[in-house]
């Protein structure tokens, strides 16, 4: 990476120094030449006076310096930076970023370094990162110095906290400070107090260097104090880490039943194809990216926002088909009608195994589901996160369709009484028609979040549907709340039994405690109670 | 005279909805009781609660003076001697005339009581005599399923009359019939009791009137009024209850 | 009482399936050419195992309107119960030649037999098990599920997370009994050696044996008085309860004997095919079953081992002519079956040649 990237900052501190101080330029150029000369003593000094100048290129060259990249030209003198390209080694000027091209093994000279020197340039890289303008730069530069916690650092650090304003650049400097003191001969109650700074800070690398000093005579007490501590915290954060893995898992579930609430919850239908309705919109999702990566790659990060309507209607046609061709011919026999959508999910599977093959299909994540971020000692993956925001806007909308719209109210309607809102002029055949699509679409939604997590196989659906149905059977059918409380309260009970039973035992677990639970409840958590249910 | 059933401020509440709300009431032996109310007003649930379907959340229900009915389910009130009928009727579609009126027979209700059951000479005399009194014996041998609403109502009867119930809970029996059918079931009702208590749950003024019977108006959960038709229906509460609205 | 038994329709497949009984085995074993390849007497022979999984999945959901969508798990219990068995008769000669442990076991380190292998040595035991083990499963199970009154879809639902969580258990190696693998390599049962042709035909005919008596015991149950009760619940389960029957107890019953002949079924379907592995508990392969019933003619016995027998036959077909239109034609037969032909094959053709009853098609348990 660096190969790529010094020469490019190289050049841009090139620009901005030399307009901005030439005199200082012209002594951190002077310096740098001056670097060959000399002995490993007179190297030293060199190497001060090139930090002291504080110039923006003075980083990378004493980078280079220190890795063993910096060179001279046999032919000319310059100084430059080798960096590996393949196969071949690449000079770049060490002052003004030029590239020069190919060099051989014997066209420079390297200066040398020996360890006494690497500790003097290591020192000088931390001085002039611990006060480099740029607060990221600093950050880095106090995490770096907590990594490898080194006494000599200190005088660096106190002189860069002493002008420091960034909060959180200061933080990570005294914690790096306090890692130097304890290595340090400082007396006692300075370490003392370093102790309660790593203590405050509470993560691993505070418990791992704290560990050092817990047979210390006279620190131990202190440090094992701190250590207890920080294992408390862990702890929190780990539960913190369980509940976020719950949340997600729920929220996966979520997707995945949220449709099938509907169509099972609102309808009373069975619909066992749903999760072949939610395979059809992971692939729709591959089928947008596809055509997008061969007409038109710059889309790719839109390809999600592209592909979410188009599984939406993908799936709500195919739903819509299904009411129409079959499900409407079966009203009032649900188990029939369970029989019915399970030949239909045979069919689609089969359909899209012969369409794209038996074999997982990559669907790639785009930048903004990349990667991941740090909430204290919680790793949160972007993908997990905006599938999270996304089950939950799914379900607010829904939530609103059916509470807030002509539309809504008419299912409801429907649901309630049928007879009645046919007498009113409700169009029911349309109305159960457009229900099913609408539980159908949603499910081709969740397709398209799953796409991003798991693989996109013919099977995809199958996974899904034992899941989802207990998330509605738990959650209580006709109830889209009860959908929400069943699917996230399974997914934290799962991912809190998994630690100790592994993964397929709490599943198992899991579904007997259901199988017991609706024992208890039959109609579930948030079921609707009263003379009219029970028919 | 004894009493039969015996409701001491009972209540039961659905989501809020005060079904039964303070009901007391008393049937004696024998008795011919018709119960009257309007829509909502907690016969359903009052018969739920006498067979066991529905628990009461606070009062007291006996039989007899001595069995605690909110403690038995719907078989165990059956087995009790409470028949029930329902307002829709309810026969086995799928069975035939006869053996609808074969399985309602009073006898042992164990799985393997009935796995191993032979129908004795005097089961099938009994059938053959309940489906001459319900005028069904021709159709003995259809399937139930093929009946009509008036003959379905009458074969009802018939398997509840098979069990030998010491009460019977009646609900809406005219509902369908014909004007004729309609008096044959009040005279077939008149004639049962006595020798059974009976409870009759109706809206149809002119079939209460033949039934010629102590009435009781519920209303909102709870018993408004209380005595013969023409006492009740000069209770001015009652006027307003089912004409005030 | 053989009158009550043995009806038309019994009485024309128990005839067919005697005929197969004698030439089945006489083509294979005495006539010399084979006439009939020793591989279609084992097909043959599994086959009928599924025509007494259909059979026993008729007496519950047919006449009960019980659902199940997880009696795959009682056949391959059953199964189980039987591989156990035959897996401890291997003795000595597995590859590692532990004359205790199954080799599945030597390979996963385990030093002794774990508690719930001991007996299985014993045939008399393990035949047993076959019974007892998918019974007691279905008693514990229906007390809860029935006595709770979860009927309908919400029955059908967990029967299925039943034997989806039995499914995962059993791929588990730390369960115990081989994991994704399960149970194969069976050498012998009973002394007689598996892979030959006369064992074979031996089991071919304890199948059909299995599947008459399970479709007279059927036929036995559903005559009774206790099998009008079971029709009088399907069809309108609160009548009956106010007629005074408790109708968990004719559920569980039923449910019960259901699972307990599944799991004959399994026993004999195990040793036929030489494996039983924990892809039997898939929900998919319950669900198949509920189509050979649905095919036949559901509340007819006869017609579910007919439907069973259909199914199974297509299937072998089709995967060896066309492996890719088997989903498509399965997938077909369900929507097909349900809305158009809602008493099954046996419904239609009797119902056709106006000799049936009239009868309204059953109605759902569920109100």
């Amino acid at each position: 990476m660096r190969h790529l990237l010094a020469p490019l900052i190289a050049l841009l501190l090139v620009c901005t120094a030399a307009l901005a101080q030439p005199a200082r330029a012209q002594e951190f150029e002077r310096l740098v030449n001056a670097l060959p000369e000399g002995n490993y003593a007179d190297r030293g000094e060199t190497v001060a006076a090139i930090a002291a100048t504080g110039d923006e290129r003075a980083v990378t060259v004493l980078t280079a310096l220190l890795d063993g990249d910096l060179e001279q030209m046999n032919a000319d003198g310059r100084i430059v930076i080798l960096s590996k390209q393949g196969r071949d080694t690449i000079a770049t000027d060490a002052l003004t970023g030029e590239e020069i091209g190919e060099v051989g093994r014997r066209d420079t000279e390297r200066i040398r370094v020996n360890n006494g020197l690497r500790r003097d340039i290591r020192a000088a890289i931390g001085v002039l990162s611990l006060t480099n303008p740029d607060p990221g730069r600093r950050l880095a530069a106090a995490e770096a110095g907590f990594r490898a916690p080194d006494a000599e650092q200190i005088p660096a650090l106190e002189q860069a906290l002493s002008t420091e304003e960034d909060g959180g650049v200061r933080l990570a400097m005294e914690q790096a400070l306090a890692a130097a003191i304890l290595q340090s001969d400082r007396p006692t109650e300075q370490k003392l107090g370093a102790i309660e700074v790593l203590a405050d800070r509470g993560d691993r690398d505070a418990q791992s260097i704290l560990s050092r000093y817990a047979a210390d005579p006279e620190l131990g007490e202190a440090a094992q104090a701190a250590i207890d501590e920080i294992a408390r915290i862990q702890r929190l954060w780990g539960f913190g880490q369980d509940v976020w893995y719950g949340l997600s898992l729920g929220s996966v579930l979520l997707l995945a039943a949220i449709g099938l609430a509907i169509t099972f919850g609102v309808m009373g239908v069975i619909n066992m194809a749903h999760g072949e309705l939610v395979m059809l919109g992971a692939y729709t999702t591959f089928v947008v990216q596809e055509v997008i990566r061969t007409h038109l790659p710059g889309l790719f990060d839109w390809s999600l926002l592209i592909a979410a309507p188009l599984a939406f209607l993908v799936a709500g046609a195919v739903g819509v088909a299904i009411e129409r061709g079959i499900v409407r011919f079966l009203y009032g026999r649900p188990l029939e009608t369970l029989l019915a959508t399970w030949g239909v999910s045979l069919i689609l599977q089969q359909a899209v195994r012969t369409i794209f093959g038996p074999n997982n299909r990559e669907v790639g994540n785009p930048d903004f589901m990349s990667g991941a971020f740090q909430v204290g000692a919680m790793t949160v993956t972007w993908n997990r996160m905006w599938i999270i925001v996304f089950a939950l806007v799914v379900f607010a909308a829904l939530m609103a369709l059916l509470n807030r719209t002509p539309m809504g109210l008419q299912m409801r309607a429907v649901t309630q009484n049928r007879a009645m809102a046919a007498n009113m002029g409700i169009r029911t055949a349309r109305v159960d028609a457009m229900t099913f699509g609408l539980g159908a679409g949603v499910a081709g939604l969740a397709g398209v979040a799953l796409s991003q997590i798991d693989n996109v196989s013919p099977n995809l659906g199958q996974s899904y549907i034992v899941d989802s149905f207990m998330v509605v059977v738990f959650g209580g059918a006709g109830n889209l709340w009860g959908a929400l409380a069943g699917a996230f309260s399974l997914g934290v009970v799962n991912k809190f039994l998994e630690p100790y039973t592994g993964a397929v035992l709490g599943k198992i677990i899991v579904l007997v405690a259901i199988i017991l639970f609706i024992q208890k409840r039959p109609r579930g958590l948030f079921a609707l109670r009263g003379r009219s249910v029970e028919g | 005279m004894s009493v039969q059933l015996y409701l001491n401020d009972v209540h039961r509440s659905f989501d809020g909805f005060k079904a039964i709300n303070g009901l007391s009431l008393a049937i004696d032996k024998g008795e011919l009781r018709a119960v009257i109310g309007p829509n909502g007003a907690g016969k359903t649930t009052m018969m739920d609660i006498i067979t066991g379907k529905t628990r009461p959340d606070t009062g007291e229900v006996f039989w007899n003076g001595t069995v605690d009915l909110t403690k038995v389910d719907e078989a165990g009130s059956a087995r009790l001697g409470i028949g029930r009928k329902f307002q829709k009727p309810t026969v086995i579609e799928s069975l035939t005339v006869e053996e609808n009126i074969a399985i309602s027979l009073k006898d042992d209700r164990s799985v393997f009581g009935t796995l191993l059951n032979r129908q004795s000479a005097e089961q099938a005399a009994r059938v053959s005599e309940l489906l001459e009194l319900v005028r069904l014996s021709a159709d003995r041998r259809r399937s139930a399923a093929d009946l009509s609403h008036g003959q379905k109502q009458w074969l009802e009867i018939g398997m509840l009359l098979a069990q030998e119930p010491e009460l019977l809970l009646v609900d809406e029996p005219a509902a369908g019939m014909t004007d004729d059918e309609t008096m044959r079931t009040a005279e077939l009702l008149r004639s049962l009791a006595g020798s059974h208590t009976v409870v009759v749950v109706e809206h149809d003024m002119e079939f209460v009137r033949a039934l010629d019977c102590k009435v009781t108006v519920l209303h909102q959960g709870a018993v408004l009024a209380e005595g013969s038709l023409d006492h009740v229906s000069a209770n001015p509460q009652v006027v307003e209850v089912y004409l005030g609205r | 009482m053989l009158r009550r038994l043995i009806d038309f329709r019994m009485g024309i497949f128990l005839a067919v399936l005697f005929v197969f009984v004698v030439l089945v085995p006489a083509g294979n074993l005495a006539v010399e050419g084979r006439i009939v390849p020793s591989y279609i007497v084992a097909l043959l022979g599994k086959y009928l195992c599924y025509a007494l999984l259909a059979v026993a999945l008729d007496l519950c959901w047919g006449f009960c309107g019980i659902l199940s969508l997880g009696h795959g798990a009682f056949f391959a219990l059953g199964g189980y119960a039987m591989g156990m068995h035959l897996m401890r008769e291997i003795g000595p000669r597995g590859v590692y030649g532990n004359p205790v442990l199954p080799d599945f076991m030597v390979f996963l380190n385990w030093q002794e037999l774990p508690w719930f292998w001991l007996g299985f040595d014993q045939f008399w035991f393990a035949c047993l098990m076959v019974l007892a083990v998918p019974g007691a499963l279905a008693f514990v199970f229906g007390w809860f599920a029935f006595r709770s009154r979860v009927t309908g879809v919400y029955l059908s639902i967990i029967t299925q997370a039943m034997t989806y969580a039995l499914m995962l258990a059993f791929f588990r190696n730390e369960m115990g009994f081989g994991g994704n693998n399960g149970l194969t390599d069976f050498k012998d049962v009973l002394g007689f050696d598996l892979s030959a042709d006369s064992t074979r035909a031996g089991l071919f005919v304890l199948s059909a044996v299995a599947l008459a008596g399970g479709l007279l015991l059927g036929k036995w149950i559903t005559t009774s008085k206790l099998g009008k009760v079971l029709v009088a619940v399907r069809d309108a389960e609160s009548r009956t309860r106010f007629i005074g029957y408790r109708v968990e107890g004719y559920k569980l019953f039923v449910f019960v004997v259901s699972a307990m002949m599944a799991g004959v079924a399994g026993a004999l379907y195990a040793p036929q095919v030489g494996i039983i592995n924990p892809g039997e508990f898939s929900p998919a392969n319950s669900i198949e079953i509920v189509i050979w019933v649905a095919l036949g003619g559901r509340g007819t016995l006869v017609g579910a081992a007919i439907g069973a027998i259909i199914v199974a036959a297509a299937k072998t077909l089709l995967t060896g002519w066309l492996p890719e239109a088997w989903l498509y034609v399965l997938g077909a037969l369900f929507i097909i079956v349900t809305i158009f032909l809602p008493q099954g094959v046996l419904g239609a053709i009797e119902g056709g040649m106006g000799r049936a009853r009239r009868r309204t098609p059953p109605k759902e348990a569920e109100a």
